[in-house]
């Protein structure tokens, strides 16, 4: 006990042997109830997990649906699935049918999968084991979040089983409030599903202050959770603002209250204010926790001690309060004032720094550090490929001039999917191979892993990328056909929408094989039978208890002597942030 | 290390979680959790103040000319009752944690008490407005009122009625924190909910007194 290393042996040091026969998280009770029921924060983040990784791949096969409408400029695939006397009826049809496709894959990814997907998950599962606690602060609070969650989640299947949706994920006035679709149901359960992104933010803050394990100081504490620190502070303190807003647009559409109605008086862009002051915080949501991800991966698989730890952990806290002063940006063509604009604009560039201080630290940590390139790793370099592309894209956006062009087009299409899709899903699937063996117990195929890592990338840049192209050549986005315009358009249009729609074929298919031996592993991968077992090890504590977890996580309360990226193999004299 | 193990089994009180280590932890991470949760509804009703800002800078005639439809008598009514019943409530939490069971009782109920007299006299504004026709959004037919008084109105329904609403799940909280210092669960040692409900209260008091002036003192 003299020494930091013997002190923080995996399992509690030389007593793990002795618990080998005890019962784990996952077989503690195997009945159905046991899980309907649990308030084990384990089992909480297991059933987040397999619900949004279902709303994920729901949500992905609508877009390979639009994907398939748009390989050929006319109107052909989507009106094999509608009814119309003739080919003019047929064509609306299918139009109508391609504005609900792009709304529901907008929407489900962004309220089902995005915004819970790191937090709800990994978050749940390993924010307490990384503060060496034992649990969450409120218990059923964090199993109550996830029925409501479900809940939500139904209002969305019944908004489609009930005319659909056809607004946009943003629901903008006065078309909201005007079309035919199930919007109150839709807006209903958006609602419902940003009260549990609330609840769980609020628990994550009182755990995160008031159930760190001894000496665990503030700068002690993993970067992931600092990464969910401030993301819960953004759920606390935007999304109440989306459920006002939500609740308007309900009035707005059952009664008439004309706030946003400019018929009677109201403002529509005041809507749009609205909206953005959640909506644009809620993309750090959605990305906060996967720069967190990929400083626990970089560091591990590297061995190396993170560079720049305060740097980056007040990074994550900055972009959280920059990004509550920049929701004007989405704002530059609604007619705001030019002044409003210009200073949007220049508060947009400000968030460029923190960002890039982010990626300069792990590209320092990756300096001399001993990288090794398995999935999680090759992920979380994918990631930093791909994540610097879409937020340096995102300066052409920021910039007023550039913007009145890109505005609407495939540029910021691609700009959002680079930062979401190449950004918090591939975090997102680091993640997931960082942690699969410590979750379950069991051992993916790295070769697997490496394959599917790889094709990911080649099917979400061929997919993307040249979105950028027909963007900046003035391609709309939402358009059901692009066979109206010139020759020349309509050559280059038709030649990168082939590109994309191909790499979401590959991108689709790698995906679906990842599913596959992820779930093959659960049942036929190798065991993990302790912890020598396991590929690699962190230093942080979730890496100090059994594999898989016991249900109460410790059997001795762990004590945090030392930083949570002090690696016995490295020299300490290349560490960073020192 | 073990002496810390050892601390979170060695008193274990019926209140105490099996995730704390001790009664103050879980004190100070309930209380900390409700400061929480009220940051998030100021939040929620900012969308409604600012909403009002806006339609004020653009119509402030119309707004002068609608509240004058408003009872002020029967809004000072109602901000003395919630007042009063601020103190009420923190009285009471008072006696919880001086164990004084029978002088908490009292108070929680005088809180409710005053609770209800609110909803009465909402349920009258109510009703009277409905009576003149002034209802929210297109269903608004009172003809007397110059200008565009659908979009004030339509914003009182909304602010008070979200408000009215926090009032109700208040009284639901009331009770509920009542029954239980009936059955003596709240001591010095453990009064966490009766805390936490009297916070919660005093936001919603906190709440009317700015939505008090704003629709009805414009002038």
């Amino acid at each position: 006990m003299t020494t930091a290393t013997d002190v923080i042996r995996p399992g509690g040091g030389p007593s793990a042997t002795g618990h080998a026969e005890e019962k784990d998280y996952l077989n503690v009770d195997n009945s159905i109830m046991s899980w309907l029921f649990t308030l084990d924060h384990k089992r909480i983040g297991l059933m987040y997990l397999a619900s949004v990784l279902f709303f994920f791949f729901f949500g992905g096969i609508l877009a390979l649906l639009i994907r398939t409408e748009l390989f050929t400029p006319g109107a052909d695939f989507l009106t094999y699935f509608v009814s119309g006397k003739n080919a003019a009826e047929l064509k609306l049809a299918a139009a109508d049918l391609y504005n609900q496709l792009f709304t529901l894959h907008g929407a489900i990814m962004i309220f089902l999968f995005l915004i819970p997907s790191i937090p709800a998950t990994f978050g749940n599962f390993f924010l307490p084991l990384m503060l060496g606690a034992k649990d969450v602060a409120f218990p059923r609070l964090n199993l109550f979040s996830f029925y409501i969650y479900v809940l939500g989640a139904f209002f969305f299947l019944y908004t489609l089983a009930s005319g659909g949706l056809d607004t946009g994920w943003t629901f903008y006035t006065p078309y909201s409030t005007s079309t035919n679709t199930a919007v109150i149901a839709s807006t209903f359960g958006a609602f419902i599903l940003g009260f549990s992104s609330i609840l769980t933010g609020v628990n994550f803050v009182v755990t995160v202050h008031k159930m760190r394990a001894p000496r665990m100081t503030w700068t002690r504490i993993p970067l992931f959770l600092w990464a969910l620190y401030s993301t819960s502070l953004i759920q606390i303190l935007a999304t109440p603002v989306l459920a006002i807003t939500l609740l308007l647009l309900i009035f707005e559409r059952a009664l008439g209250i004309g706030i946003f109605d400019p018929a009677m008086g109201g403002d529509p862009v005041l809507y749009q204010h609205f909206f953005w002051f959640y909506s644009h915080p809620a993309v750090y949501i959605m990305i906060l926790p996967a720069f967190g991800v990929i400083s626990e991966t970089i560091s591990v698989h590297s061995r190396k001690h993170i560079f720049g730890y305060g740097f980056i952990a007040a990074s994550s806290v900055s972009i959280a309060l920059i990004g509550f002063l920049v929701w004007g940006h989405h704002m530059f063509v609604s007619g705001q004032s030019p002044l409003a604009s210009l200073l949007f604009s220049m508060i947009t560039f400000a968030v460029a720094v923190p960002t890039a201080i982010k990626v300069f630290s792990w590209v320092a940590t990756l300096y001399k550090g001993s990288i090794v390139f398995n999935a999680p790793m090759l992920n979380a370099l994918s990631f930093i490929f791909l994540f610097t592309i879409g937020g340096l894209t995102g300066l052409f956006l920021a910039t007023l001039a550039t913007d009145v062009h890109l505005h609407d087009t495939y540029f910021v299409v691609a700009h959002f999917h680079y930062v979401m899709v190449g950004g918090t899903l591939v975090a997102f699937l680091a993640a997931i191979h960082h942690w699969w063996a410590k979750m379950f117990g069991r051992h993916y195929n790295e070769w697997c892993g490496r394959i599917s890592a790889i094709f990911v990338f080649i099917g979400f840049n061929l997919t993307f990328f040249s979105q950028f192209v027909m963007g900046s050549q003035g391609m709309p986005r939402r358009y059901f056909t692009y066979d109206q315009v010139s020759p020349e358009l309509l050559s280059i249009y038709t030649r990168m929408h082939q590109i994309s729609t191909v790499g979401s074929m590959i991108l689709g298919l790698a995906l679906t094989f990842t599913l596959f031996y992820l779930a093959h592993s659960l049942f036929f991968g190798k065991k993990v039978h302790n912890d020598s077992d396991l590929r690699w090890t962190g230093e942080s504590m979730e890496w100090k208890t059994a594999t898989p977890p016991s249900p109460h996580n410790f059997h001795e309360q762990p004590i945090a002597y030392n930083s949570p990226y002090d690696f016995k193999e490295i020299d300490h004299s290349l560490g960073g942030g020192h | 290390m073990s002496q810390v193990a050892d601390h979170a089994h060695a008193e274990h009180p019926p209140h105490l979680h099996h995730h704390f280590h001790s009664s103050a932890q879980q004190a100070a991470s309930a209380k900390l959790g409700m400061w929480v949760f009220i940051a998030q509804e100021i939040l929620f009703f900012s969308g409604l103040f600012m909403a009002y800002i806006a339609l004020r800078y653009l119509y402030p005639k119309t707004f002068l000319a609608a509240h004058e439809h408003l009872d002020v008598s029967m809004g000072a009514l109602n901000t003395v009752f919630l007042i009063t019943s601020s103190l009420t409530m923190a009285l009471a939490v008072r006696a919880a944690q001086t164990s004084n069971k029978k002088w908490a009782e009292i108070n929680l109920l005088l809180t409710i008490g005053f609770a209800l007299a609110f909803c009465v006299v909402k349920y009258f504004e109510y009703s009277h407005k409905f009576h003149l026709g002034i209802f929210p959004g297109k269903y608004y037919a009172y003809t007397h009122i110059p200008g565009n008084p659908e979009v004030f109105f339509g914003l009182y329904f909304v602010m008070t009625g979200m408000h009215a609403l926090h009032v109700i799940v208040g009284i639901g909280l009331l009770l509920w924190i009542y029954l239980k210092t009936r059955t003596g669960a709240f001591s010095a040692a453990y009064y966490s909910p009766v805390e936490n409900v009297g916070l919660y209260w005093h936001l919603v008091d906190l709440i009317w007194i700015f939505l008090f002036p704003l629709l009805y003192l414009v002038k």
